[in-house]
């Protein structure tokens, strides 16, 4: 219950900061009522059409990331699972190279989006198809390996064949994640699909608590692996495909966050399932905070903050636990 | 009253039967040792009777939905997983778990159902440590505990006491032993065969698939059978406490 406390007041600082902090500079008097569409016309567009997404969407991506990734690495009984594994945002990021590179994405405003989450939706299926209903959690590795490699060999090959430079940097810069310059319309896209693979995602507790003890016992104790494998994919293809959709490939949140949490929650993988939300959406919203704080004028990509705060955490956490694998 | 009835039950690897035809029933208050060499399909016939693996013929287990079996028998499969550093008491309250609705808390009666499997197992002064930290021997009992949480009528155990200190073994069959005098039952499989002698009160045992005997320890542990299913030149002394079981030496 502390935790949970904790977390909100985090993940709710975090989201007043986002809103506060910009390139525009907003007296701290007409900021509430700019945020309702009172004062200054400009403060007004500033707050509700440029930081309101950004810090939502900023929340969201990090909840669904966060989740998925304690979703995850229950379900693998594996601290190093993390959502990309299932080659979801993988395929997701394909989608919108193709759609980058064949002009689509110009066709209209949420033509990017909506082609990443179709490929998203897709990897799922050939997932499935690849693992079997009855398979095993190393057949869907493997699936999720083979998904991945093949995903990320057609991004190279898109790359490789862009027209101009322009194009392939157009491209790169979209990989390295962001949640810069977007609108309510991208929350309004991938919000409910996002809402949706919560809902799948959280309904996973008990299946996950019961796994700790193996898939013999839990199977034993009533839990239906087949349906919950499902929910899971299913969860996290919403969730993960959604968010990279909008945002681009963010990294690392779904490794390191149930990570640090895990310790907090005394390893219940049903109780780190909201954690890692709350902590997800705390985390992104802090890296995105960083992109504006630290060299504002050169457009830092999330993405790249993330890997750069998650990489040395992860190095941390290592050292830390080394002793335990010993 | 029957607890667990198995008809010509089957269970095939590929082509070949690992379990061939096997049919045997539990009933409350009966302690029944399944006994048998390595690869005669003890387990195999375990997961079967519970429906955790594909089968033919009947078993009265499987034929229930999930849930509802789940409240009948508690399954401690030979492969000790404790995936989270978890404290010893949550993980004996994940044998709650199939009483609980979606989300719930634990109720007095489960903590109550906790308390009395964590004292069964003598881990009253363990609750609070983590139980990956544990033994292997103390984590054995940690899991044992948990089954006797989920306090079903019958309990399915694969191995429970291997590699368990001779205090902790006897200490855990005679848990067994109570819950049968109690009015459950237990069904599981051993290699200890004086041990399986003494503390259960029916023996299955198993060479090569099939059900080879199945009746009260004195009756199936006899030196033409050892010799026959295990292959192995023992002397058995019959004793107030059951058969004595002293291997002598392997028949090539």
């Amino acid at each position: 219950m502390k935790l949970f406390i904790a977390l909100t007041v985090l993940t709710g600082v975090m989201f007043i900061a986002s809103l506060l902090v910009g390139y525009a500079r907003i007296p701290l008097s007409a900021w509430l009522s700019a945020m309702f569409g009172q004062g200054n016309p400009l403060f007004v567009t500033v707050m509700q059409e440029i930081r309101l997404p950004r810090a939502v969407l900023a929340a969201m991506i990090g909840a669904s990331l966060g989740l998925s990734g304690a979703a995850m690495q229950g379900f693998l009984r594996n601290p190093l699972a993390e959502p990309g594994l299932i080659g979801v945002s993988g395929s997701a990021a394909l989608g919108a190279v193709i759609a980058l590179q064949t002009g689509f994405a110009a066709a209209f405003f949420l033509a990017l989006p909506i082609s990443a989450l179709a490929f998203a939706g897709g990897a799922v299926g050939l997932i499935l198809l690849l693992a079997g209903p009855r398979g095993s959690s190393l057949t869907l590795i493997l699936a999720g390996i083979a998904v991945s490699a093949f995903a990320a060999a057609l991004t190279s090959l898109a790359l490789n064949l862009s027209p101009n430079p322009y194009a392939a940097s157009e491209i790169m810069f979209w990989m390295m994640g962001s949640v810069a310059n977007r609108a309510m319309t991208h929350v309004w896209l991938a919000g409910p699909i996002m809402v949706l693979g919560w809902i799948a995602l959280g309904g996973l507790g008990r299946g996950l608590d019961a796994l700790t003890l193996g898939e013999d016992s839990a199977e034993a104790m009533g839990i239906s692996l087949s349906r919950l494998r499902l929910q899971l994919l299913l969860g996290t293809a919403a969730a993960v495909g959604a968010a990279t959709a909008v945002a681009g490939a963010v990294g690392f949140v779904g490794l390191v966050v149930p990570h640090i949490l895990r310790r907090f929650v005394h390893g219940r993988p049903s109780t780190l399932l909201w954690a890692s939300a709350l902590g997800g959406a705390a985390m992104v919203l802090a890296a995105d905070l960083v992109t504006r704080l630290v060299l504002p004028e050169r457009d830092l990509k999330l993405g790249v903050v993330m890997a750069l705060i998650g990489a040395p955490l992860f190095l941390h956490l290592i050292y830390k636990t080394r002793r335990e694998f010993a | 009253m029957t607890l667990l009835s198995a008809r010509s039950l089957t269970v095939r690897r590929g082509e070949c039967p690992v379990v061939d035809e096997a049919t045997f029933s539990v009933s409350a208050g009966e302690c029944v040792g399944l006994i048998g060499p390595n690869g005669s399909g003890k387990t195999t016939l375990l997961r079967g009777a519970l429906g955790l693996l594909p089968h033919e013929g009947h078993s009265s287990l499987a034929a229930l939905p999930a849930s509802d079996r789940a409240a009948r028998v508690a399954w401690l499969p030979q492969l000790r997983e404790i995936a989270w550093p978890m404290s010893v008491q949550r993980i004996v309250a994940l044998g709650r778990l199939p009483h609980l609705a979606r989300g719930a808390t634990l109720r007095a009666a489960d903590q109550a159902a906790v308390e009395a499997a964590l004292c069964r197992m003598g881990l009253q002064d363990f609750r609070d440590r983590t139980a990956t930290e544990l033994s292997g021997g103390e984590q054995a009992r940690v899991l044992i505990a948990r089954t006797l949480a989920q306090d079903t009528p019958l309990l399915m155990a694969d191995e429970p006491i291997a590699g368990l200190d001779p205090a902790a073994q006897i200490a855990t069959l005679q848990v067994f032993e109570t819950l049968a005098q109690e009015g459950n039952a237990v069904l599981t499989s051993l290699h200890d065969l004086s041990l399986a002698g003494r503390y259960c009160t029916r023996l299955i045992m198993m060479g090569a698939g099939r059900i080879v005997a199945d009746g009260p320890p004195q009756d199936i542990l006899t030196a033409e059978r050892l010799a026959e299913v295990f292959h192995l030149r023992a002397n058995i002394v019959p004793t107030p406490n059951g058969p004595l079981v002293q291997p002598l030496g392997v028949i090539a």
